[in-house]
């Protein structure tokens, strides 16, 4: 039994206690031991990768004990890659956090944040939905800290709403698995897949219930429309890194989502059908079109990303809703590229409001900013992969989810609202860019001698990290082929969940005593 | 005692998503104590309500009936994280009051809609 699978949790669990005991006032040593532990991370996740790539699912048991009884850990392609994608996102957010000295603005920034890895990394691993329940637990309450870094009173107004909404979610969470373990009586994923296709399909109503609040516990995590509320105010008033990080977080909702519904409660399972797939789509579909309407609504340049994050986050449950293995391989090309190109976007509007001073993130036009050139490239190369717009990765990405919704029923309405809010978005986006970064110039000479002083903060480190962030939305362009190949290979494994509860209900020795 | 139980977990439930609904922090904060409350005793009925028996099976037959005890561990398990959570929300409400003056929940100082 390989024991590297339960080192992306142990590794920043560690990490984050050390810098907390020995280094913390040391920031120094905490940037350089944090950073290292990210590096790390992403070496173990590349090796998880690799070892998962030929299609084997690795089980391990927390404990040794066997798996329904026992926690295990599942490292799959899907959880493989998400464990990838996290740490490639961390590596950058954490570059940008030092570049820019945001982790310097409060206490214990590369501690929270390795939690919050240790959460997130989690989550994507573990083959117990309680256990899940205590990842998502584990990254929250490391976001909460994160979220008040570097306080104000806006940010912590904007956090006592963030921590209040994500406690109600985990209460919801709490209910739906007290109610699936009522009837199912076990947690364990791949054990309640065999319970619920075991259950007499005339008494359904009960793991109906859990499986629809199920959903919606979800659903908050992944900004559905009728839960995104708290996700403008959230984002936009955290500190920019943590926003970007962030952006891996409502993609745990989509990856759970993903794991229980094609695990769980997948297409086979036909005692579940009708009671969350009729309303998936059209929230998903809603939720495309509010985030891109607020995309051109926004004011400032945070609740554009946040808008934005919530826009791309519908593209992505669109495709997701569709659950066919087509669809979920774009579903994962896109969650790739929007984790990324929402997280540059996050990091151009920090760039932009640090040098504009006070009031700067309102999108109007003011003075240009120094380094103006720099940062509007940036912010028009992740505004087009965000948009959709070639040659960037999101256009292959909206690319594949309109060719996987081209044969299912309500095609037209699909491809209608996501082709018409793309639209809207790259308006959004172009009227944004051009008035925060092309209109100054013409009242520049008004007046000339209160031009801006050049930034203290923001050196080469965060410019090479904000470029180090779109450099995976263009290989994705450029390698679109191979990395397609890839995920189809994580769709039809996802699709195919027998390897899968084999590969941890297999050595279960202790059902034959039971038996008897 | 079924009906007993189930209205508790109702009355807790309905109470504390009033609080919830309120606009200042400190009954929101209530509010969600007691849907925490609410959630504990649910899942500790989602092993059946067994009165007087050990939450272990003793005979190997299997004849003698016994409580479930995996849901008590999920309710340590879940008692443990509300009771953290909550000190970290009530924390955070108070310097929030404290920096800003207001204990509203809502945040509406720039004006903004939509500030869900």
């Amino acid at each position: 039994m390989s024991h590297w699978i339960i080192a992306p949790v142990i590794l920043p669990a560690l990490l984050a206690a050390v810098t907390m005991l020995a280094f913390r006032h040391h920031i120094l040593l905490q940037r350089v031991f944090s950073t290292a532990g990210t590096v790390l991370l992403l070496a173990i996740a590349l090796g998880l990768a690799v070892s998962a790539a030929g299609g084997t699912v690795t089980v391990y048991d927390l404990g040794n004990w066997p798996a329904p009884f026992g926690i295990v850990l599942v490292l799959d392609r899907l959880s493989a890659l998400m464990v990838l994608l996290t740490a490639a996102l961390a590596l950058g957010v954490q570059l940008y956090a030092i570049g820019s000295g945001w982790d310097e603005r409060g206490k214990h920034f590369h501690a929270l944040f390795q939690f919050q890895l240790m959460g997130v990394c989690g989550a994507f691993l573990t083959g117990d939905a309680f256990n899940l329940f205590v990842f998502f637990e584990v990254l929250l309450i490391a976001s909460y800290g994160l979220m008040i870094h570097g306080g104000g009173p806006r940010r912590l107004r904007a956090g006592t709403q963030y921590v209040v909404y994500n406690l109600l979610g985990s209460t919801l969470f709490l209910f739906a698995l007290g109610t699936i373990y009522a009837v199912t009586g076990t947690l364990n994923m791949a054990d309640l897949a065999v319970k619920v296709g075991e259950l007499p399909a005339d008494d359904t109503a009960l793991i109906r219930v859990g499986a629809v609040l199920l959903l919606l516990v979800f659903a908050v995590k992944a900004a559905l429309l009728p839960l995104h509320f708290w996700l403008p105010e959230s984002y936009a008033n955290a500190p920019a890194p943590v926003a970007a990080l962030f952006a891996i977080m409502t993609k745990v909702g989509a990856y759970a989502i993903l794991r229980m519904y094609t695990l769980v409660f997948g297409p086979e399972a036909g005692i579940v059908a009708g009671s969350f797939d009729a309303w998936l789509m059209p929230a998903a579909l809603l939720t495309v079109a509010v985030g891109m309407i607020g995309i051109l609504g926004a004011r400032d340049l945070g609740r554009l990303t946040a808008y934005a994050a919530i826009g791309s986050m519908g593209t992505l449950l669109v495709a997701v809703a569709l659950f066919a293995p087509g669809a979920t391989t774009a579903a994962l090309y896109y969650m790739i590229h929007s984790t990324f190109a929402t997280a540059a976007l996050f990091l151009v509007a920090d760039m932009v409001m640090e040098r504009r001073g006070a009031d700067g993130v309102e999108i109007r036009a003011a003075q240009p900013i120094p380094q103006n050139g720099l940062i509007a490239s940036i912010f028009f190369i992740s505004a087009i992969a965000m948009a959709g717009m070639p040659p960037l990765s999101g256009f292959i990405g909206k690319l594949l989810v309109l060719d996987a919704a081209r044969d299912v029923p309500g095609a037209t309405t699909i491809w209608a609202v996501i082709l018409v809010t793309s639209l809207i978005a790259i308006v959004g986006l172009a009227r944004a860019g051009s008035t925060v970064f092309w209109k100054g110039y013409g009242i520049v000479t008004d007046e000339t001698d209160t031009a801006p002083a050049a930034p203290t903060r923001g050196g080469g480190l965060a410019f090479v990290a904000a470029f180090g962030l779109l450099a995976p939305l263009v290989g994705m362009t450029l390698a679109a082929g191979p990395v397609t190949a890839y995920l189809d290979a994580t769709a039809a494994q996802l699709y195919a969940p027998d390897a899968y509860l084999d590969a941890v209900l297999s050595g279960t020795p202790v059902k034959a005593e039971e038996a008897q | 005692m079924e009906l007993l139980v189930a209205s508790a977990i109702g009355l807790l439930t309905a109470a504390g998503v009033y609080l919830v609904l309120r606009q200042r922090t400190f009954p929101v904060i209530i509010g969600v104590s007691l849907l925490t409350y609410a959630v504990n005793v649910f899942l500790f009925t989602t092993g059946r309500l067994a009165i007087n028996l050990p939450p272990v099976l003793q005979d190997k037959s299997g004849a003698g009936t016994y409580t479930d005890p995996l849901p008590q561990a999920l309710v340590l398990t879940a008692i443990v994280i509300s009771f953290g959570m909550t000190a970290v929300v009530v924390m955070i409400a108070l310097s929030a009051y404290l920096s800003s003056d207001s204990d509203r929940i809502d945040t509406d100082a720039r004006g903004e809609e939509d500030g869900a």
